[in-house]
């Protein structure tokens, strides 16, 4: 009465399995069972750069070559080199879609998500290195503690002047509305921009593109009141005005937030303010 | 080993953690809240979630309709007293994270938009494009920030569980940048820790999902419920695993094989459907396992399409059109593209069943607590026995929303009732965890290699625990997991640092997953029936004379666990037959 499915084929032989799946061989490393066609291979060769606090005085670079299919990305490569050639090599991932934000780090000098480097778009030795711009725990594992402040030091939470019931059902916000700020909620904290921001790099107190791309989407949430709030921490040297428009966290960003335009917007969103608080008899924005 | 004192501890920080931990700084914002993940929060799995999550909010769709669906996609292994509670509280969390910023997708006029989802009689799945785990958890995350009360231990990982006087009291964990453990003294523990996926080779999962928050109460004497209810999701891509979200079915892909037939027609889920005018509850919108079970059929029969990746069958979305897969699935979009080098605007996907979510977990009841006082689980983690033996795609984010805050809830009420007791017998059962940790340091004769016995259980896994079972496969099972949960004991730690040594987590995580495992195994065959995910080619019938209730594993240390049983709370609907028809008949 349950059973929607045509009786099973009859179970010969037994090998005590049920039929077999097709079966991906290694841990995290992408590969069905080939049927028929074979898969590309090829002998890719990584320079990592390793630290360990506990033993190094400085990093050092180590080689490692590993046989590869040609469709995987960086961060297999990695995986089977831990896998299978030395398991004190450190590194965080997890999701493997580039939708976690684990696994940035410098590929050829680059900042890029190793999850989402294909290994076809590289040639000859791939250098791998932390992401530039954060103190290094070990290997290629950095730690994220300023980001982590400055994502919370921008409120990047609804503000609103009165608490409204859930019985009250939901805010209204039309589709023109939500695609006002729809792109700039899409950041996974990567922080490749940070990596590739030439102006944190000199002036770490920086707030930076993805924290204030944050405070930015807020802004522009038809359900939103904290604008005001937001902008002090915002609109100051530290915030958007240290910010000299070269782009690269635009360039880097693997998710197409475009921090650079969000920074822009609030330039000029900073720049009324001033003007109505400032010239306007009586103003405040 | 230094102490933290704190009122309730949460282990885990994805939806369900940082559900908990708002739900405990909003409604006793003087409870000190300690939140701590392995991971940081925004790296949890529940960002990995794509198509929505489920809630009554329209006009032509009732309670009633989602308690059915639940309930019959379950199989009838749902405690329905729990499937009440939910459905109440589902769209009352969804409209709360819509008031907390979460860019739900949109009707014209500004009302929140749902879309179609598999084994669902109405519409009821709010969405934000194919992204909605990743917006839940980042509005989750953003929100919590602004709570004085809850103080986040990124990157630490969890280890055991305090207990004393049969109370639990808090947890030892360790600081993973420094390899330093801490002892945190609390009134509470939640732990929110997600799946343990991993433990199969071929899955959804990201590498973090190996049940280290299940294996944590299993050790402390917590039973695991219903473990051997694995759902494989019908759709993924055949090479990394990556999730296709049932999305792409909901807006009217279509699922063919070889020779372009829409086989699901085959299956129970006809007649077929004229193509882009998906019909609810049947054809591709079916429940999960009855999708990834008619994979398999066509499997057996030769009707799949040979890939370099192996078998697949092919989700074909060209007759979307260009405009609305960008809009309403860029994600997948995106996926197949670089992943597999498939445009799905101009080609079908070659797709496989993969292992996907634990219906099982640990278990709870209906306020989210487990047997073991003080101690609260949420989550996928947790077996509240929402999901029966076959959860339906868009419950289980809502899922780590209801039970979250419920457990935060429950563990107020708990916490008010206690009396205080002196915290020094906890020292002593902490310094377990320290004999635990220095043995790997010092075991100088290991010889087992780490990726070697997670390969030979993984292997296990997909071999004997897959879609279908059998008795010999499972019996085989069962004892391959077992010599490798003892072999584990020689595991040799090549890496003797203490700085983020992810060799000695890979070793850790290991042994949670050797132990969920054994639970699956062991509960598999020890049920002689089939029963939504779990199907046995030996007992093809429901039986629910003798299988009517949930599986309860507990375990015992050098031994087999004991397998005990529990009914199902029955209260409105009979089991009856799955009917995904789609009221044709």
């Amino acid at each position: 009465m349950n059973a929607p499915f045509p009786p099973p084929p009859s179970q010969e032989g037994g090998d005590g399995g049920s039929q077999a799946m097709p079966a991906p061989y290694h841990d995290g490393l992408p590969s069905g069972r080939p049927s028929g066609k074979t898969m590309k291979e090829r002998l890719v060769q990584l320079e990592v750069l390793r630290y360990n606090p506990d033993t190094d005085t400085e990093a050092h670079f180590q080689r490692y070559e590993v046989m590869c299919q040609e469709e995987w990305v960086v961060l297999d490569a990695l995986n089977k080199v831990k896998e299978s050639i030395d398991p004190t090599l450190n590194y965080r991932w997890s999701c493997h879609m580039a939708v976690c934000g684990s696994c940035g780090m410098m590929i050829n000098g680059e900042p890029k998500l190793s999850c989402h480097s294909f290994l076809r778009d590289y040639e000859g030795v791939i250098r791998v290195e932390p992401l530039t711009h954060f103190p290094v725990e070990r290997d290629l594992v950095t730690a994220p503690d300023d980001f982590m402040e400055k994502l919370k030091r921008v409120k990047p939470y609804v503000i609103t002047k009165q608490k409204k019931p859930i019985e009250a059902g939901e805010y209204k916000q039309t589709p023109a509305q939500l695609m006002k700020f729809r792109q700039y909620s899409m950041c996974i904290n990567c922080m490749l921009c940070y990596a590739a921001c030439p102006e944190y790099g000199l002036t770490p107190h920086f707030v930076g593109p993805a924290a204030l791309t944050l405070a930015h989407r807020y802004n522009l949430d038809s359900r939103d009141e904290g604008r005001r709030e937001r902008m002090e921490v915002v609109a100051t040297r530290e915030g958007v005005w240290e910010c000299t428009f070269v782009g690269a966290c635009s360039e880097v960003c693997p998710a197409q937030v475009d921090p650079a335009s969000a920074l822009q917007q609030l330039k000029i969103v900073g720049s009324i303010d001033w003007i109505v608080e400032h010239l306007l008899p009586g103003g405040k924005p | 080993m230094e102490t933290v004192s704190t009122d309730v501890v949460i282990v885990g920080a994805g939806g369900a953690g940082l559900r908990a931990a708002i739900a405990l700084a909003e409604t006793a914002p003087k409870l000190r809240v300690a939140l701590i993940s392995k991971v940081y929060p925004m790296r949890s799995h529940t960002c990995a979630a794509e198509g929505g999550a489920a809630g009554v909010i329209k006009p032509d769709d009732s309670f009633d309709f989602h308690f059915h669906d639940t309930v019959g996609g379950g199989d009838w292994l749902s405690d329905q007293d729990c499937v009440e509670y939910f459905i109440h509280e589902a769209p009352r969390e969804l409209l709360q994270l819509e008031h907390w910023g979460c860019p739900w997708n949109r009707e014209a006029d500004g009302s929140v938009a749902v879309r179609p989802f598999g084994g669902m009689k109405k519409q009821r799945t709010w969405f934000a494009a194919d992204k909605s785990g990743f917006h839940i958890l980042h509005t989750l995350f953003q929100t919590s920030l602004q709570f004085p009360s809850i103080t986040r231990f990124d990157e630490y990982f969890g280890l055991d569980l305090l207990m004393h006087d049969g109370r639990c009291r808090g947890l030892t964990a360790m600081e993973m940048r420094s390899g330093e453990l801490r002892q945190f003294h609390a009134k509470a523990v939640i732990i929110a820790g997600g799946g343990a996926g991993r433990m199969f080779p071929f899955s959804t999962n990201g590498a973090i999902k190996t049940g280290d928050g299940m294996a944590m109460a299993y050790r402390a004497g917590a039973p695991l419920k219903d473990m051997e209810f694995v759902q494989y999701h019908p759709t993924g891509l055949p090479n990394t695993g990556s999730l296709l979200t049932e999305a792409c079915r909901g807006e009217g892909g279509i699922l063919t094989n070889k020779h372009g037939r829409r086989y699901l027609q085959d299956y129970g889920m006809g007649p077929e459907t004229p193509v882009g005018q998906p019909q609810l509850k049947t054809m591709e919108l079916g429940p999960r396992d009855r999708l990834s079970q008619a994979y398999w059929h066509e499997l057996q029969k030769g009707n799949t399409v040979s890939t370099p990746w192996g078998e697949c069958v092919l989700l074909d979305m060209r007759h979307l059109g260009a405009k609305k897969i960008r809009e309403r699935l860029p994600l997948v979009h995106e996926l197949a593209e670089s992943y597999l080098g498939v445009d799905i605007i101009k080609d079908p996907v070659p797709i496989r069943p993969v292992v996907h979510y634990m219906m099982g977990g640990i278990s709870t009841n209906t306020a989210a607590a487990t047997p073991l006082p003080g101690l609260f689980a949420a989550g996928e983690c947790a077996c509240v026995s929402l999901n029966g033996a076959n959860r339906l795609g868009s419950n289980s984010l809502v899922e780590l929303l209801v039970f979250g805050r419920r457990a935060a809830l429950s563990a107020i009420e708990y916490i008010h009732d206690l009396s205080p007791t002196n915290t020094s017998p906890l020292e002593a059962a902490a310094d377990a965890t320290r004999q635990r940790v220095e043995a790997l340091h010092r075991r100088d004769d290991g010889n087992e290699s780490m990726s070697g016995l997670r390969r030979e259980m993984m292997d296990t896994m997909e071999k004997n625990v897959g879609i279908y079972r059998t008795e010999a496969g499972l019996q085989e099972g069962v004892n391959k997991i077992h010599e490798l949960r003892e072999r584990y004991t020689r595991v040799k730690l090549t890496d003797k640092s203490r700085v983020f040594n992810t060799d000695l987590f890979q070793i850790l995580e290991l042994g949670s997953m050797l132990d969920c495992a054994e639970a699956v195994t062991v509960g598999a065959l020890a049920r002689r029936e089939s029963r939504g995910a779990h199907q046995r080619l030996d007992y093809v019938e429901r039986d629910d004379t003798n299988f009517l209730r949930h599986t309860m594993v507990y375990r015992q240390d050098a031994e087999l666990p004991r397998v005990d049983y529990l009914d199902v709370v029955i209260t409105r609907s009979p089991p009856g037959v799955r009917d995904y028809s789609g009221d044709k008949r």
